[in-house]
């Protein structure tokens, strides 16, 4: 043991862990069958505790449930009400407006800028900042001998519990080498051997080696090269300005959006022929609760100015909380232990040094497992905010060798190592955290939405690809393909399109109105934009 | 009650527990950042911090939400700080040694004082790297650099006004798309998908129903690691 912060009852549990240690190198904990799996999500999965739910009463969802949290933005009070601005009075005019300044919104303009369209990009914080920047874990793609199109897509179509919309599906499998190939041809470092023999491993859930990785920095490597890139083409990029209304014309198609300066509060215009929502997720709304592995801004932005324009979302009661989560300490609470620490072997390992489960289970079945073993089964790990199990990381350099950890998880190591523990000579402490949006706004092969002309969704703010699971690695697939796809197709679309004239925000009173009528009270104000950690009840821990 | 320290942010007194991060401490003495904060797990350069220890003559940088307090910290908050991109093709450029030269010229005015590796949060050999790209070894150059996170500190300390992370980015770039070798399997893939070869077997599959694809799910074949 050379970690010094663990406590003594931590201690005591990780001589159990160690003591079976060697003998579950090699071993294969048995998976669930199809009826375990059923009985734990609804059991110990949170997406099945209906009393965080809620009924939306008011939009295309009307009668649909949400998180409690996601219901009272979607219902929340418009910045703009009572607000006083002129419409005509237009700042920023462009062919194609993406907000958002993360993976798909940068894939979203680079290639609707590649399509000839002036672009503008507008983003809450910095263009990067998002959470494709702090995905590690890696990307998926059918590209060896043994793999297809077709078995990644049998395995993301079960991983999703067979609800993902196929269209979409298809295209996120199909698309998968040429996103990498794109990738690799602006210059992103895959790992890879001196053959050009892509290095992939397994992820929860695939029954394939897909993952591709750079290193621990899969999407901080990625997201630099492509937010480069957008600097390179000279592309107009907005930053600490967030959108906060759609505007719609007189058709009621997507025309723009109004936007806040986030350091001064000033009110501007941007006017588009489309607008392309590529706002990310939702975790810092911490729904019930849960600390988040999200970046700062992630809170819902996207799904809220969507749905008050008439967008319909899918599958947005469908979150995914990732099995392993930083436990402790508790400055790190929530913070993302990536997959790829059980892809390489690490396991997932009781008070009493038991693997109570196959570690690579899919991402849902695998918290509620996590969850079970720390309520009903008795079996977790005290710590000072509550249960955890132990992740027992120093079997990777057992497994592959010394200096496996240290070239293929550096961040990682960093990250334990700044907090006094060494995660290669001793077990890490896990809990699942708020990691995911499964589903979003509901949108066409074309990304966009099926209810509003001219808006477009690409990345976790839309639903359907994924279903109601994601694997590892689809995320930051999703966010090249479908970021890509968008800007191909509202440049197509902004060729075929007249620059509006007439700009309204009517869609914004008559939600209001539907409000009131309703008897919905509003129990915030929307877009959140940020979360508020000055707030006594975070104490600093988030 | 919780055992507290004593912080300076921006040179006010606060006092707030122990244990908890730069950035945690500040939101806990209530800073509602809007820059200076990004993903808060180390990846994104967003909260870069210098700071001093009170007596301490030494100057220290680190990521706020990396790092944990200490007692009679004084921190300033640096959310930006202004570097200078080149802009380029990166289907025009090769992994020339006139390529640094004519997009980061200054580069070759680095006097080895070596002050930005002593400000680099990541612990970085900058110096270093940016020695391996003055030589166009751009591989090298990528490989030391891998783990930058473009806070800027480095640039924030150069005399020679160097913008480190941009150089770095630069010889990364050169390395993923020129230097590593190429990916014949995956160019292959993809071009097959283009001409429609998989495309069949797919729509096969997605053409199942719920059950057929079930069974074929729950009895799928899963590769060993």
């Amino acid at each position: 043991m050379k970690s010094i912060i663990y406590s003594q009852k931590m201690k005591d549990s990780m001589v159990n862990v160690e003591a079976t240690r060697k003998s579950r190198i090699g071993a294969d904990p048995v998976r669930f069958n199809a009826k375990e799996k059923e009985e734990l999500l609804a059991t110990y999965h949170p997406d099945f505790r209906e009393q965080a739910f809620s009924t939306l009463e008011v939009g295309a969802n009307k009668g649909g449930k949400v998180p409690t949290e996601l219901h009272d933005l979607l219902q929340g009070k418009s910045r703009m009400l009572g607000q006083k601005i002129n419409l005509k009075d237009v700042k920023y005019s462009s062919d194609v407006l993406v907000i958002g300044g993360g993976g798909s919104g940068a894939s979203c303009a680079l290639e609707a800028f590649a399509a000839g369209c002036k672009v503008t990009m507008v983003t809450k914080l910095r263009i990067g900042d998002a959470n494709t920047m702090m995905a590690e874990g890696g990307i998926q793609a059918a590209d060896k001998e043994n793999d297809s199109p077709a078995t990644h897509y049998l395995d993301a179509f079960g991983g999703g519990h067979f609800t993902n919309k196929p269209e979409l599906l298809k295209m996120l499998v199909a698309d998968a080498p040429g996103a990498l190939q794109w990738l690799n041809d602006l210059g992103v470092m895959f790992d890879k051997d001196e053959n050009g023999v892509m290095a992939t491993t397994a992820g929860g859930g695939t029954s394939r080696n897909r993952m591709h990785a750079c290193a621990d920095y899969s999407g901080a490597e990625i997201m630099r090269v492509l937010r480069d890139e957008v600097w390179n083409d000279g592309i107009e990029v907005v930053e600490f300005n967030s959108a906060i209304e759609i505007l719609l014309d007189e058709k009621g198609n997507a025309a723009g959006a109004v936007l806040m300066n986030m350091e001064t509060g000033e009110l501007t215009i941007a006017k588009a022929k489309c607008v392309v929502l590529c706002t990310g997720g939702a975790g810092r709304i911490h729904y019930q609760d849960f600390p988040t592995t999200n970046h700062y801004g992630a809170t819902a932005d996207g799904l809220v100015m969507a749905y008050r324009a008439g967008a319909e979302l899918r599958d947005a009661d469908a979150i995914q909380y990732h099995p392993t989560g930083v436990a402790f300490p508790a400055q790190m609470l929530g913070a993302l232990v990536t997959e790829k620490v059980r892809s390489l072997g690490a396991m997932l390992v009781n008070v009493d040094g038991e693997a109570f489960m196959n570690p690579l289970e899919c991402r849902d079945i695998t918290s509620a497992s996590i969850i079970r073993e720390c309520s009903d089964r008795k079996k977790g790990v005290e710590t000072p905010l509550g249960k955890a199990v132990w992740l027992d990381s120093p079997m990777i350099d057992m497994i592959h060798g010394e200096g496996t950890l240290l070239k293929k998880l550096p961040g990682m190591l960093r990250m334990y190592q700044k907090m006094g523990i060494d995660m290669r000579e001793d077990p890490i402490l896990i809990y699942p955290t708020l990691h995911y949006q499964n589903g979003g706004v509901d949108v066409n092969a074309d990304s966009m939405t099926t209810t509003v002309n001219n808006l477009y969704v690409a990345g976790e703010a839309a639903g359907g690809v994924h279903g109601r699971n994601r694997l590892m690695g689809n995320s930051l697939l999703d966010v090249i393909v479908f970021g890509r796809n968008a800007g191909k197709c509202a440049a197509a679309q902004a060729k075929k399109t007249e620059m509006p004239t007439k700009l309204n925000m009517d869609h914004v009173k008559k939600f209001d109105a539907e409000v009131k009528e309703a008897g919905v009270k509003y129990n915030a104000k929307s877009p959140m934009l940020l979360p508020d950690y000055t707030d006594i009840k975070y104490k600093g821990i988030l | 009650m919780k055992e507290m320290v004593n912080i300076y942010v921006m040179g006010k007194l606060y006092s707030v527990p122990v244990g908890l991060t730069i950035m945690n401490a500040m939101e806990f003495a209530g800073y509602k950042h809007i820059r200076g904060c990004g993903c808060r797990a180390g990846f994104c350069g967003a909260c870069a911090v210098v700071y001093r220890i009170k007596g301490d003559n030494e100057l220290r940088f680190a990521l706020a939400c990396q790092t944990a307090v200490e007692e009679n910290m004084y921190i300033a908050s640096i959310p930006f700080f202004p570097t200078q991109k080149a802009q380029y093709d990166i289907k025009d450029i090769k992994p020339t040694e006139q390529i640094m030269m004519q997009l980061y010229p200054e580069i070759y005015s680095c006097i080895g004082c070596n002050a930005c590796t002593k400000a680099c949060p990541q612990n970085l050999k900058v110096m270093q790297y940016v020695a391996q790209a003055q030589r166009a070894d751009y591989a090298a150059c990528a490989e030391e650099s891998f783990d930058c996170v473009a806070c800027g500190m480095c640039s924030n300390r150069c005399p020679a006004g160097i913008s480190h992370p941009l150089v770095a980015l630069l010889a990364r770039r050169l390395n993923g798309k020129y230097i590593m070798p190429k990916s014949a399997h995956l160019e292959d893939r993809a071009n097959a998908i283009a001409k429609g070869d998989f495309i069949d077997a797919l729509e096969a599959i997605a053409g199942k129903s719920i059950d057929q694809i079930t069974e074929l799910y729950n009895h799928r074949e899963i590769e060993k690691k």
